[in-house]
């Protein structure tokens, strides 16, 4: 069996899963390739059907707009249902406090407008498109993750996983992450978005854009931006290896502007995916301290 | 290409990390990034070198204690193949991290150090591999440089290894009926310190006349053994659709867990045992004539049978067994010991039903075994189990006990040793929701 195959297969698998063992499940989608890829493997899943539950999307109100334009659009073709829940809504209502200064993002606030979402809606599981390789407190996630009522996640008290059996057991106030994609790397999606010849977002490839360099780390400007006097804004050929909140995300120089091209960068690149992340960066357990908060 | 699961098992100072550590470097998976993060955690932690087990441990805690929680997956690969590594750790939890890496692999790597030869966590290793009869066993004798590349030293370790695997299988402590047989296993003396024989042959050990290790894990054939075992489909989810395009449309949507399915052929449906013939096999938008084992599929049948989520689709000439009784080797994977009279959740293939522990048959010693393994000999045979029935009444954490389950509905299942996809269960506590042990039927 090919790879891409066999990580389609079992993905396709713990897609089921969900569907068959939990009363309302949602996806988290984010517009990057990672859960325009699991919204394939959702389609694959239950076809002819359509994916029998909504794509839920936590707005942090700083996308890239070419995400937005994208994911309206995938939702439209698809006939997929789509709930949104915005960051700035609970910014106004006072449920939260946007960061100041510099290094300001939405990114943090988001924990708490998706755990609102999970319990306004009443999903019990959440399907995911984080990965084991992209980050070491990752390789520790189960791929189904119990949280408690305050969405927490403890690295201690997981269930052991065996075969191909997935407990989804929960009590009544807690829910489930999914992660059907654990299992493939950066690369893996890549080929398989390649070979499917799944659309992305077009911030994936090589284009011009206005860009301050911070921290060695090249970030795209916006007027999210808290940008200091001697940041200066120039114009560069950049792409994204990830899409994430604007403040927080890192282009790498790039002119790639192809499918081909991006794996044979990709291949040969001597940093990780989540080394262009800021917020990754803020410490060594940055991951692992947003989990056990409910960051999914 | 195809994918390569694999488990690695060690402890604390057999240099586990390290070999983890070399084949993501030969392999180039370390990015420049990552392996700046581990050099300055190691000089942060005043190591002199770089500690390559900090690449694995994610924790907070097991960077602040330096051991292994929890097992780990890595991922890498070459031209030929993608790997899978399940990194376990050989702690406290021992026995339930390996049994969770080796249930999913095909093959396991269980390091021994040349200085210690063969030690009590070697037969620990072993031993579960054996129950999980996980098909290919890799002993990497680790340390080679520290022992002078000694070939005497390599095959002692190796005659040793031998020895104990003989007196196991020959023993009946684990899987003895059934087919499908032993483990197949290799030696490599490595020294994943300085890269010996890890991704090309070492100049130092000229008299080792097998291949490196990176190519045997290549080569491992794991496919072809799943494809000639009985068909066994479990319904996931029932798929619907009602219009122009696809009127009064419905199939039953899962993976082929072993065996072939193909169009045309005679069916039974469990529990129902009624028989149909498969009109259509698909996957998305294409249509099949056939389906392999692992693939994720949805099947169409000729009749209109009661089919739902647990249902099982088998070919007619090879059906499984029925039964609500049943056999099983369990592990006990929680902290709490099982009470008696506990009513479980019993999950296999996609079925749930009530089950209970009807009773402990023996208990399979693995705990005090370790004193004397290199003079055990014939002990082995006898010690694994009491061949007096002992009264029972408690199941701790990573012990093995045979026991007699009883469900509320039979399941349909294959034993463990000829088919492991359909032979094993997990046990749910119906109160806590926490999965509790894991079983292999007999």
């Amino acid at each position: 069996m090919s790879y891409l195959k066999y990580l389609e297969s079992e993905s396709i698998h713990i897609i089921r899963e969900v569907a068959g063992q939990f009363k309302k499940p949602a996806l988290l989608f984010s517009g990057g390739k990672d859960s325009i890829t699991l919204v394939r493997l959702a389609q694959k899943a239950f076809f002819p059907a359509k994916i029998p539950f909504p794509l839920l999307h936590i707005d942090t109100g700083h996308n890239f707009p070419e995400t937005i334009e994208f994911r309206d659009k995938l939702v439209k073709d698809l006939g997929l249902d789509l709930v949104v829940r915005y960051v700035q809504d609970a910014i106004d209502q006072g449920k939260v406090v946007e960061e100041k200064g510099k290094y300001a993002s939405r990114n943090y606030l988001q924990t708490t407008v998706l755990l609102e979402a999970i319990e306004e809606l009443g999903f019990d599981a959440c399907l995911g498109g984080a990965r084991r390789d992209e980050e070491k407190a990752r390789a520790k996630e189960r791929i189904f993750s119990v949280r408690d009522e305050f969405g927490q996640w403890d690295a201690k008290r997981q269930r052991p996983e065996l075969f191909d059996l997935y407990n989804g057991k929960i009590q009544f106030g807690e829910n489930v992450r999914v992660f059907p994609i654990s299992n493939w790397t950066e690369l893996d999606v890549w080929n398989y978005i390649r070979q499917e010849q799944i659309g992305i977002p077009s911030i994936y490839f090589a284009h011009k854009r206005q860009v301050f360099e911070r921290d060695g780390l090249i970030l795209p400007f916006s007027t999210f931006m808290n940008i200091e006097a001697d940041e200066k804004i120039f114009e560069a050929t950049v792409r994204f290896r990830t899409v994430g909140d604007m403040t927080c995300t890192a282009a790498v120089p790039s002119f790639a502007d192809d499918i081909d091209t991006v794996i044979e960068e990709i291949s040969e690149a001597t940093i990780s995916e989540r080394g262009a992340r800021v917020d990754d960066k803020r410490s060594e357990s940055a991951m692992e301290e947003r989990k056990k908060q409910g960051y999914f | 290409m195809n994918v390569l699961k694999l488990a690695t098992a060690g402890s604390v100072d057999d240099g586990k990390s390290t070999l983890i550590g070399r084949l993501l470097y030969d392999t180039e998976s370390l990015t420049k990034d990552r392996l700046e993060a581990v050099e300055r955690a190691s000089r942060r932690k005043g190591l002199d070198f770089t500690d390559l087990s900090l690449l694995t441990d994610g924790l907070v805690a097991e960077r602040e204690q330096g051991i292994t929680i929890d097992v780990a997956h890595i991922y890498f690969h070459t031209n030929k193949r993608k790997f899978i590594l399940a990194d376990t750790p050989g702690h406290i939890e021992y026995t339930r991290n390996m049994i969770t890496g080796a249930s999913n692999s095909e093959l396991s790597i269980i390091l021994i150090d040349a200085r210690k030869g063969v030690v009590e966590q070697t037969y620990r290793h072993f031993f579960i591999n054996t129950l999980l009869r996980v098909p290919h066993i890799i002993v990497c004798v680790n340390k080679m440089d520290l022992v002078d590349y000694s070939e005497e030293v390599f095959y002692k370790i190796a005659s040793d290894f031998q020895k104990l695997a003989n007196s196991l299988s020959s023993g009946g402590a684990v899987h003895t009926e059934g087919k499908g047989g032993a483990a197949n296993i290799t030696f490599i003396p490595v020294s994943a310190l300085h890269g010996d024989n890890i991704a090309n042959l070492s100049e130092k050990m000229p008299w080792y006349i097998g291949k490196p290790l990176l190519e045997i894990l290549e080569e491992v054939d794991t496919d072809k053994d799943w494809n000639s075992l009985p068909a066994r489909f479990p319904v996931q989810y029932v798929i619907r659709r009602d219009d122009k395009e696809f009127p009064d449309y419905r199939s039953y949507a899962g993976k082929v867990i072993s065996g072939t399915f193909q169009v045309g052929d005679r069916v039974m449906v469990l529990p129902n045992q009624l028989e149909s013939t498969i009109t259509e096999i698909r996957l998305f938008e294409d249509t099949l004539n056939q389906a392999f084992a692992h693939d994720s599929i949805a099947i169409s049948l000729a009749d209109e049978i009661d089919i739902s989520r647990g249902s099982m689709i088998v070919k007619s000439n090879a059906i499984p067994l029925i039964n609500k009784d049943l056999r099983a080797k369990v592990c006990w994977l929680s902290e709490n010991p099982y009470r008696l009279g506990t009513t479980f959740i019993l999950k296999h293939a996609s079925s749930e039903v009530k089950a209970k522990i009807q009773e402990i048959s023996y208990k399979v010693d693995i705990e005090n075994f370790g004193q004397a393994v290199l003079s055990v000999g014939t002990r082995l045979t006898s010690i694994n189990e009491f061949d007096e029935p002992v009264k029972i009444n408690e199941i701790k954490l990573n012990d093995i006990v045979k026991v007699h389950i009883r469900t509320a509905q039979p399941i349909f299942y294959d034993l463990y040793a000829e088919n492991k996809a359909n032979g094993a269960f997990i046990l749910i506590d119906s109160q806590t929701n926490a999965t509790v042990a894991v079983g292999f039927l007999e």
